[in-house]
């Protein structure tokens, strides 16, 4: 059994720094295998893919959130991240999880999607929404809308949605 | 002895896919690709790989925490 004709799309809703993770690496890893793969950025997801590009993790609302100190896991409440700076802070403390564990960064899974031809395509409405244009972005990316990654899944083998 | 070795050491998912994938450019159809790995997550990752892809997994082995497997590419 080989992949060669096989595809794969996923419509990527969320842009924080944890959130970011598991479209690119489905992605990556799929393109790796022999898939033809699609990324559809849509609402939050869409910033995974600026120029400006600083992700951050939200402390909020991720209620099973516990990051490893000193050999425990702690846990933030909700109430925390109202507290300036605590997602500052959370975010430093998962950049430094993710470098001593050797796990990429997203940046570094964003370049390798673009380098295995992954098709990506922006939202436009998200853009007109939240007032970005194309050149806020990397290059790359296509514009499209909901037609756009319809018409796409049809012809896909497995459709994702995160 | 393998045409081309691959230390991906310390690296976590999905980097040693993804250094294996890129790494295959440089074997040789029928050469033989081998990858040197600590993340245990791996071990079924590399037979899966290889199952998709169409690539031959001559050998898996394990020394100590590190696990060996030897590619066979094939298309």
């Amino acid at each position: 059994m080989t992949a060669e004709s096989k595809s794969m799309s996923l419509i990527v809703t969320k842009g924080t720094l944890d959130w970011g993770y598991p479209p690119f690496i489905l992605a990556t890893t799929a393109a790796a295998m022999g898939l033809n793969v699609t990324m559809f950025f849509t609402f939050y997801g869409l910033s995974l893919l600026l120029k400006d590009f600083k992700p951050q993790i939200s402390t909020l609302g991720n209620t099973a959130m516990k990051l490893p100190m000193g050999g425990m896991h702690m846990a933030l409440p909700n109430m925390v991240s109202a507290i300036p700076g605590v997602d500052a802070a959370a975010s430093m403390m998962m950049r430094n999880l993710i470098k001593k564990k050797g796990v990429a960064s997203l940046e570094e899974l964003r370049e390798a999607a673009i380098d295995s031809d992954v098709r990506l395509i922006a939202c436009q409405m998200t853009m007109d929404l939240f007032e970005y244009s194309i050149d806020d972005m990397i290059e790359g990316p296509e514009i499209g809308g909901a037609a756009t990654y319809i018409e796409c899944a049809t012809q896909c083998d497995i459709n994702l949605f995160i | 002895m393998a045409d081309v070795v691959l230390d991906a050491k310390g690296l976590n998912c999905p980097l040693p896919i993804l250094k294996t994938k890129k790494a295959l450019k440089d074997v040789p159809i029928d050469g033989t690709l081998e990858v040197l790995s600590t993340d245990p997550g791996s071990v079924a990752d590399f037979q899966a790989f290889c199952r998709t892809t169409g690539n031959d997994l001559l050998e898996h082995t394990q020394d100590d925490n590190v696990y060996r497997f030897l590619i066979k590419k094939t298309a």
